[in-house]
């Protein structure tokens, strides 16, 4: 049969579908159970890295065994123990009508325009104790939506760990975000003041050390203003009364201590 | 077997395909910030490359002339997402990081134009290795990229401290230009400057 007939080329084509839709097929499906592992290993190495609790030689599975995860309706902060782990995903629910809500443009200063209804929250307990609550916060930057794991101590006010863990900001200036040197610097910050005000902020420059404020203050990163100002901006949000404001209140009123 | 040195070897420097051709421009650009992901790029578009040569070469007596492109470009889609998905199991993180860039290969003007002018009208032996040595002439480009990139945008080689960056307590103080990608733009046009320097052939005549 000749190569340039009808029938040639419908039967060349078809073949050749067929042969390479099986190979990527397999590939797919074999390969899958693998790659969703990945997923679920980055999520759970990125909240032990803002919590601290990465050890070297421990697998994460056996590290992430000491943390509680829990669900927290944002409306009213207390726990909603009707949601189910295994099904439920925050960045998809966030996509569902029933589960989101559009977040008013005068409220969305992490300018992220709808949030999840009930938002998971990784508590650590040590001995029987709630030692650390870490929450997901995520906000936009300059490019884009930047994505961390924030971990505050039991008093509710305290910064334990930051975690960025996905962004596409400018490599090497806002990008630096994910550097773990600057993201020390927001260690034992304080986000709230005596009277209780969300006060935690990302200075341009340097941060006075003498300066009573201090406590709620981290430099910034060079060249990286408007990076900068979304961190901000999208601690503001969820630490305020429309995130975990409401839920992160009822740690404090245990007491507020700025020692 | 003379024939297949000379296929193989002749696109690294004679007829490198980023230098002399100035194709697969935009992969260089963004993948280079990094020798990881230099490295991951490199080794996919080594086995994209080959085997669609192969691929192609093998079944090119029964390609119809008018579906001959979608044929190729069928075949290298395929054997591109078989590489992205084994990324995804295999190397996470690096795939994570090369984000679009490994989905781009099948855009890449360098295994189109090697399956559409090499082979379509050669071996399958000889096809395999014309692709090989044009990914490794691809190669050769990214590492030398990548190696100025990352050692002068960030301090670091293959993530390993050589000049400690003042970010970290050290004296050096990184390069930002180095760590975007319009500065792949300068390096390659350094190397093909000086690799016009040594091989005269390569320069362009004025008409």
């Amino acid at each position: 049969m000749a190569n340039e007939t009808i029938g040639k080329t419908i039967t060349v084509a078809v073949l050749l579908c067929f042969v390479c839709s099986v190979l990527v097929s397999t590939a797919a499906v074999k390969l899958r159970p693998r790659q969703e592992r990945n997923k679920a290993l980055f999520t759970k190495t990125n909240i032990l890295k803002a919590g601290g609790l990465l050890e070297e030689g421990k697998s994460i599975d056996a590290l992430f065994e000491n943390i509680e995860v829990k669900y927290v309706n944002l409306e009213t902060g207390e726990y909603d123990d009707s949601v189910d782990p295994a099904t439920y995903d925050a960045r998809e629910a966030v996509t569902k009508p029933d589960l989101s809500r559009a977040i008013p443009a005068e409220d969305d200063i992490a300018n992220i325009k709808r949030m999840v209804k009930t938002a998971e929250v990784y508590l650590v307990n040590k001995d029987g104790e709630l030692e650390t609550i870490i929450i997901p916060v995520y906000g936009k930057g300059l490019w884009s939506t930047m994505y961390a794991f924030l971990a505050i101590e039991k008093d509710g006010n305290t910064v334990k760990g930051y975690s960025f863990y996905d962004h596409g900001e400018t490599p090497g200036l806002g990008g630096e975000i994910d550097n773990p040197v600057w993201q020390a610097k927001w260690e034992g910050k304080k986000l709230f003041n005596q009277e209780g005000a969300l006060s935690i902020t990302v200075l341009k420059g340097e941060v006075n050390k003498d300066r009573p404020e201090a406590i709620h203050q981290v430099d910034g990163l060079a060249g990286a203003t408007l990076t900068n100002n979304g961190v901000r901006n999208l601690m503001h949000f969820w630490l305020g009364d429309n995130g975990f404001g409401k839920y992160l209140r009822k740690f404090r009123n245990q007491g507020v201590d700025n020692g | 077997m003379a024939k297949v040195t000379e296929v193989l070897f002749e696109p690294i420097f004679k007829n490198n395909p980023i230098a002399l051709q100035i194709l697969g421009i935009c992969s260089a650009l963004a993948v280079t910030g990094k020798m990881d992901t230099v490295i991951a790029m490199s080794l996919a578009l080594v086995f994209v490359n080959s085997l669609s040569n192969l691929s192609v070469s093998l079944i090119r007596k029964h390609v119809p002339t008018n579906i001959r492109i979608i044929v190729q470009m069928t075949i290298i889609a395929s054997l591109v997402i078989i590489v992205d998905q084994a990324l995804k199991a295999y190397a996470y993180d690096i795939s994570r990081r090369l984000s679009v860039y490994v989905g781009l290969i099948i855009t890449n003007c360098i295994v189109m134009g090697r399956a559409e002018a090499f082979a379509m009208k050669n071996g399958p032996v000889l096809s395999f290795f014309d692709g090989l040595g044009n990914a490794l002439g691809y190669a050769l480009i990214l590492v030398s990229v990548g190696t100025f990139r990352e050692i002068l945008g960030t301090g670091k080689f293959l993530g390993y401290n050589i000049l400690t960056p003042t970010t970290e307590g050290g004296w050096y103080v990184t390069n930002g230009l180095l760590v975007l990608p319009p500065s792949a733009f300068f390096l390659i046009g350094f190397f093909i400057w000086a690799l016009r320097t040594w091989k005269k052939d390569q320069i362009e005549e004025d008409n």
